[in-house]
């Protein structure tokens, strides 16, 4: 369970644009007729996606009417998965994972470096509204650790100063490259692989 | 070692690139129309000689799950779910399926689709793995125009749709029944068993629900044969298993072995070691966050399967092994397990939700060596409070840990944190007991 309380500031009004509501429509047809309510995680995803990563509590309104369930199941949802933002995140939004084998192998440094470079404490914006950061649970990527996520992508095989190259990208609005920051574009070991060697020479 | 051509998956490292011509050519969708010819018994029954358990982390033996679907199909349709919620610490197996070998696993949903008489099959897909989702998703579209799904799937005469659904970042979603409430929009917390999903699951429908990596192997059990899979590894523990060795060692990395593997030698030859050698290692997680570590002294010995596992007090889990050397503070490592748990827990059953909290606050304060003698105790009066008293196997997974390092650490603890309580209790109570308990053993 997550501790989460919706923003102060909320807008007036949220609706789907066209291109949301139409991808909306198709992941409702994926469910049987009369389940329409099992679209409400998807549709909590593209309410966010249209508005700068976060839900307003309008959203989620118009996702009950849409879905024609009760609003505050809809609240019950947004408020249960933490990857529901319910206040302001920034454009760039990073996601620290520091739990045991990350931090074992010192995702501790990440943690340093983005509170260096972007904000001393989780969770806050930086004026421009462009970076924040905030630590979380297992993101499963554990043979590359440490690692941290930046909206959808995966950023591998960390270490202080490359998290600080990455973040200096970002800083400057610029999409850093996803993926292993030492280069493997897989799960293999890094020296002397012993398996599936014909392959890998083929 | 396990010899190359006897791995399933020949592309876990994407050597081979993951799109359908590819997998065409490791032999994916070959003869998918003359498995199923043969029947749904025969699939079953090959999967039962196979013994091949769940990789999910319980270790369920698949047939037998398989063969709980009713086999008449009535009123209600029956369903195939498929368990991608990946978020056990230490395991990122599911993840290079999902992204490398995407067709072992839609041919796997075909076939046992088929063998559980299931038109709809979903696939639940933690909302992390989001471009590894949109990896399977394009591989979906691939099969679909290519006519392997759909109506007539692959010429078998039967019809399939695959859909992917997407978590949101809940580990308890992992556990088969707060995943069906997921899928049905509400929030994820287990469901009480009996009944079970097989006979009232999915929308109160029959379901059948696997992981990423049971589903994956099973085309390739098919195809070679029951018995190519039970040769492998030993009675009841067989087959092959993808192992993800993390933590501190010097090559981290995903690796397919046979079952029963030395654990000496997965760490030695395919993780490159233990960094500051054998003799730095502290103790080893074996099976993911929840199961209980085992100390260096056992390592020697050890070997990876499921039961021999359980002989040890711990559990082969998900195989997600977590390397802890010298180097690291093991109170610590478990507190931050603790905090994982306390932050995860869905806060359905009460001793879950207060005795995770619980759990992780005194662990951390025994790390700094600010607890007290008698709060040993209490920590291990709490982890038996909440193991068996909840819903889901959350609970057993939040305290075995804690009960681990306790077995095998408590010495640790106690020179850290010597030092009487400040409030003396004038009576010897036991602090938590089950009262009904005391009253029999009077």
């Amino acid at each position: 369970m997550s501790l989460k309380r919706p923003a102060k500031d909320q807008p007036e009004s949220f609706e789907f644009n066209s291109s949301s509501l139409e991808a909306a429509n198709k992941i409702i047809s994926k469910y049987p007729e009369g389940k329409q309510q099992s679209a409400v995680m998807a549709l909590l995803y593209i309410a966010q996606k249209q508005n700068n990563n976060w839900i307003p509590l309008v959203a989620m309104k118009y996702i009950a009417k849409l879905l024609d369930m009760p609003y505050i199941k809809v609240y019950e949802v947004a408020t249960f998965y933490s990857m529901f933002n319910l206040s302001p995140v920034g454009k760039y939004f990073i996601q620290v994972c520091t739990t045991t084998p990350c931090m074992i192998r010192g995702a501790g440094k990440l943690v340093e470096a983005c509170k260096e470079k972007i904000s001393e404490n989780e969770s806050e914006l930086l004026p421009d509204k462009n970076c924040s950061w905030m630590e979380v649970e297992c993101l499963g990527a554990c043979v590359t650790a440490p690692m941290m996520q930046i909206n959808d992508d995966y950023y591998e095989d960390l270490d202080k100063e490359k998290t600080l190259e990455i973040l200096d990208k970002i800083l400057k609005d610029e999409k850093p490259k996803p993926g292993s920051y030492r280069g493997r574009i897989n799960n293999e070991p890094e020296n002397g692989r012993k398996t599936l060697m014909e392959l890998k020479n083929a | 070692m396990l010899k190359d051509q006897d791995r399933i998956f020949q592309n876990l490292y994407n050597d081979l690139g993951s799109d359908l011509t590819s997998a065409q050519k490791r032999g994916d969708w070959v003869n998918t129309k003359e498995i199923t010819e043969k029947g749904r018994d025969w699939i079953i029954n090959e999967i039962k000689d196979s013994q091949l358990r769940g990789r999910g982390g319980a270790g369920f033996p698949t047939g037998l799950k398989w063969s709980f679907a009713p086999k008449e199909v009535g009123s209600r349709p029956h369903y195939l779910v498929i368990n991608g919620d990946e978020s056990e610490p230490g395991t990122c197996k599911d993840r290079d399926i999902l992204r490398f070998e995407p067709h072992k696993l839609i041919e796997g949903c075909l076939i046992a689709s088929y063998a559980i008489q299931a038109h709809v099959c979903y696939i639940y897909i933690r909302g992390e793995y989001f471009v590894d989702g949109q990896k399977l998703q394009a591989a979906i579209d691939e099969a679909y125009e290519k006519k392997l799904i759909g109506k007539n799937a692959a010429g078998t005469g039967w019809d399939l749709d695959i859909y992917i659904h997407y978590g949101a970042g809940a580990y308890i979603c992992g556990e088969e029944t707060a995943l069906l409430e997921s899928i049905e929009g509400n929030k994820g917390q287990p469901r009480l068993k009996p009944p079970f999903p097989a006979l009232i699951g999915l929308y109160g429908c029959p379901t059948i629900i696997n992981n990423v990596e049971t589903i994956a192997v099973v085309p390739s059990i098919l195809r070679r044969g029951g018995k190519w899979f039970a040769s492998l590894g030993r009675e009841k523990n067989t087959g092959t298993k993808i192992f993800c060795i993390s933590g501190n060692v010097n090559n981290p990395c995903n690796v397919e072995e046979e079952m029963n593997i030395p654990l000496k030698e997965l760490i030695e030859v395919h993780a490159g070691g233990v960094i500051g050698g054998w003799d730095n290692l502290q103790a080893v997680i074996p099976g993911g966050s929840s199961m209980p570590l085992i100390p260096k002294e056992k390592c020697e010995t050890l070997t990876m399967d499921f039961d021999s596992l359980v002989a040890e007090k711990s559990g082969l889990g998900t195989a997600g092994v977590v390397v802890i050397n010298k180097d690291q503070d093991i109170i610590k490592c478990m507190a931050r397990i603790a905090r994982f748990y306390k932050h995860e827990s869905c806060g359905q059953c009460t001793p879950c939700r207060e005795g995770s909290g619980w759990m992780w606050r005194m662990l951390e304060r025994m790390a700094k060596g600010e607890a007290s003698k008698d709060e040993i105790e209490m920590l291990g009066d709490v982890t038996k409070q909440i193991e068996g008293h909840t819903i889901c196997a959350f609970g057993e997974g939040s305290s075995w840990p804690v009960q681990g390092l306790l077995r095998h650490f408590k010495d640790e603890i106690k020179k850290r944190n010597n030092f009487d309580p400040i409030v003396k209790e004038t009576q010897n109570i036991p602090y938590l007991v089950d009262q009904h308990l005391l009253d029999k053993n009077a």
